[in-house]
């Protein structure tokens, strides 16, 4: 899986769902988590995403807010379960 | 020793006075909060001792003494006046845990308004619901959050100020708003603090309900004196302390003890404006050398979760005395606390309707892990029988929480509506609409909700609310929403779907729904699990049967199916 194709579609996606029209733009390495821009609540929306995006299943113990603090961590969780399926 | 020392001694030689009497209030006296957490503090000689200090998830930091909080708060309330607001007019707060937040809302109370915090996660209808209720005058909020705002503007006849803290120019001001910037603004030395009364109007949370929207609990400057005096003997806070309330000021924790009791006691606090994450937590007590934590059993349970070996990166040594609220705190978390900090947390029981701790833990008293503790002195509690509206004459049997209307934070109304306010009382008592125990010694042991209304994460959310925004999906023909167990939330929203014709049950779908619900009205309305079905348990009346969905969920006995529609 090319990474960068999938850290964009993350990108993009996160910026439509959880951002407002007039904040600031997020890059890569933006904190989502600690910096209050996905909650605990919202980001089982995220892993849904994910999941059906790519056809993984990530266990609940994988998804912490450490594993879902920017898109780059979050790309780097998604290779790994691509990766595991095969 | 604890500031309440002997809580059996206090019981017996309790009056309101004593927080009067320390407060320099007396009856009939103005009493203005902004003033008693600001000005008076500097009266004491505390004007250059640390009120805030403050850090955002950038880690841009920030810190105020109490003559800076009161010359902020002074500049806030002077540009509200100056925009032609009113005492009594009600200005929302509509931001993150940024300084603007909890001086706003002292400079608010200052001129005399109503402040109307609302937590920055909420959607437009969310917003729309709590603006239009209250017929808010104004909104102080931050540029990301304005589009919320814009969206329901041609609503809001009465909204005639948006007042955005952080405009830097880069877009022009569109109509209604006005930018206002705590930096840049000259300081207002001098204020004409508004003389409210001790019955005047001060604070409007929105709090959700079963049935109906949410009802606007209307608090009042007098709930100054039990939140000062609880903040004092139940959170134990004292003069050298370093104080970390985790709530938000958009719900009731944080305005009574994340803003109004510590600044009133001239404590300093810490702010971290930042989200969830064990490390930063334990990192920022370190820090700042935090003596005392309230903080809420999602977030014990998360930190829990996180594991010992974090913990033991820190030095946590400074952590006094630990408490907990929104939600009942499990007996586990309680031991583990005990052995990772050296100390339980405290567990507090109280709602947004009582203003301040009504039933507690106490420092210097026997912890009952998995117990709400004892009422407060001055407070009478009891546990009701719910057909004769009687306490109980024994122990032990499940009943109404339900307490003497009489102290000086209870709530004086729901806004613009007395209905609902006037059948919160059975038999005399106020009935918080959760029940529980008492044991032989006077602990009471939570039991669960009096109806249907979901505690999800030490947040109320309605059923109802989450319901009537699922019908207005396109897809959804008919919903029913109950609570789900969770593990480290308490209970989150699961929402029942039955679908319209040409729409087809797929992971899309349930995704496209959570996504409709978490914009509309927030990340903690929106439900953790869809489940699509064909129909829905219903009465023969056609009423929907929530309590079989939420059985099923639970793992509990259905119960009575006799009024159960045959499918």
């Amino acid at each position: 899986m090319a990474l960068e194709g999938l850290k964009n579609i993350v990108l993009t996606y996160v910026t439509k769902e959880y951002l407002e029209d007039d904040s600031e733009p997020i890059t890569y390495d933006t904190p989502l988590i600690s910096g209050g821009i996905v909650d605990s609540f919202s980001m089982v929306s995220l892993k849904r995403f994910l999941e059906n995006k790519y056809a993984i299943q990530i266990p609940d113990d994988r998804a912490t807010p450490e594993a879902f603090d920017s898109v780059n961590k979050i790309a780097t969780l998604v290779e790994e379960f691509v990766a595991k399926k095969g | 020793m604890s500031n309440i020392g002997s809580y059996d001694e206090r019981l017996r030689n309790f009056s309101w006075r004593i927080a009067e009497k320390e407060l320099g209030y007396r009856p009939g006296d103005p009493v203005n909060i902004g003033w008693y957490c600001t000005d008076r503090i500097c009266l004491m000689g505390k004007a250059d001792k640390v009120a805030l200090y403050w850090e955002g998830f950038t880690g841009a930091e920030k810190t105020y003494t109490y003559n800076d909080i009161r010359l902020a708060t002074n500049t806030i309330g002077s540009f509200l006046r100056g925009l032609g607001l009113q005492p009594g007019e009600r200005v929302c707060l509509f931001m993150d845990r940024i300084p603007e937040l909890y001086l706003g809302f002292l400079g608010i109370l200052k001129m005399g308004g109503i402040a109307q915090p609302l937590f920055s996660a909420f959607g437009d209808e969310s917003l729309f619901v709590r603006l239009s209720n209250a017929e808010t005058s104004a909104v102080i909020t931050q540029k990301k959050h304005a589009s919320k705002v814009r969206k329901i503007l041609d609503r809001l006849p009465h909204l005639r100020h948006i007042i955005i803290v952080d405009h830097d120019g880069a877009a022009p001001l569109r109509n209604r708003e006005a930018a206002f910037s705590l930096a840049t603004a000259a300081p207002v030395e001098t204020f004409d603090v508004h003389p409210t009364k001790a019955e005047s109007p001060s604070v409007l949370h929105y709090t959700s309900g079963t049935t109906g929207m949410p009802k606007g609990v209307q608090h009042v400057h007098y709930s100054l004196i039990s939140q000062y005096l609880t903040a004092k003997w139940v959170l134990d806070l004292r003069d050298g302390d370093i104080y970390w309330c985790t709530a938000d000021p958009g719900w009731v924790t944080g305005t009574s003890y994340g803003i109004i009791a510590p600044f009133a006691l001239g404590v300093t606090q810490c702010v971290l404006d930042a989200g969830f994450s064990a490390e930063a937590w334990y990192k920022w007590i370190a820090k700042r050398r935090v003596t005392m934590w309230y903080s809420a059993p999602t977030a014990i349970r998360s930190l829990m979760k996180a594991g010992d070996e974090i913990v033991k990166k820190y030095d946590l040594s400074s952590l006094r005395h630990l408490a907990s609220v929104g939600e009942p705190l499990n007996s586990e978390a309680v031991v583990w606390s005990e052995k990772v900090f050296g100390k339980p947390f405290y567990d507090t029981y109280w709602q947004t309707e009582t203003g301040c701790i009504v039933i507690s833990n106490y420092p210097g008293m026997d912890v009952r892990p998995g117990s709400m503790g004892k009422p407060f002195p001055g407070i009478t509690g009891t546990v009701l029988d719910p057909v004769k509206n009687e306490p109980y004459p024994t122990y032990g049997k499940i009943g109404l929480v339900a307490l003497k209307f009489d102290w000086p934070s209870r709530m004086r109304t729901y806004w613009n509506n007395e209905d609902a306010f006037r059948k919160k009382f059975r038999g005399g008592w106020y009935i918080t609409g959760d029940r529980s125990k008492l044991d032989k010694d006077g602990y009471f042991w939570f039991a669960g909700r009096d109806d249907d209304i979901i505690n999800t994460a030490g947040h109320l959310v309605s059923p109802f609310e989450v319901e009537s925004a699922l019908l207005e999906h396109p897809a959804v023909a008919e919903s029913a929403v109950v609570s789900k167990p969770d593990p480290i939330n308490l209970e989150v929203v699961k929402a029942f779907v039955t679908l319209k014709a040409g729409f087809t049950a797929s992971q899309g779908l349930d995704l496209d729904i959570m996504n409709f619900i978490r914009k509309k009205l927030s990340p903690l309305a929106m439900p953790q699990e869809i489940e699509f079905v064909p129909s829905l348990p219903k009465t023969r009346s056609g009423k929907i049967m929530r309590r079989i969905l939420h059985a099923k969920e639970w793992g509990e006995e259905i119960g009575d199916t006799s009024t159960l529609e045959n499918d």
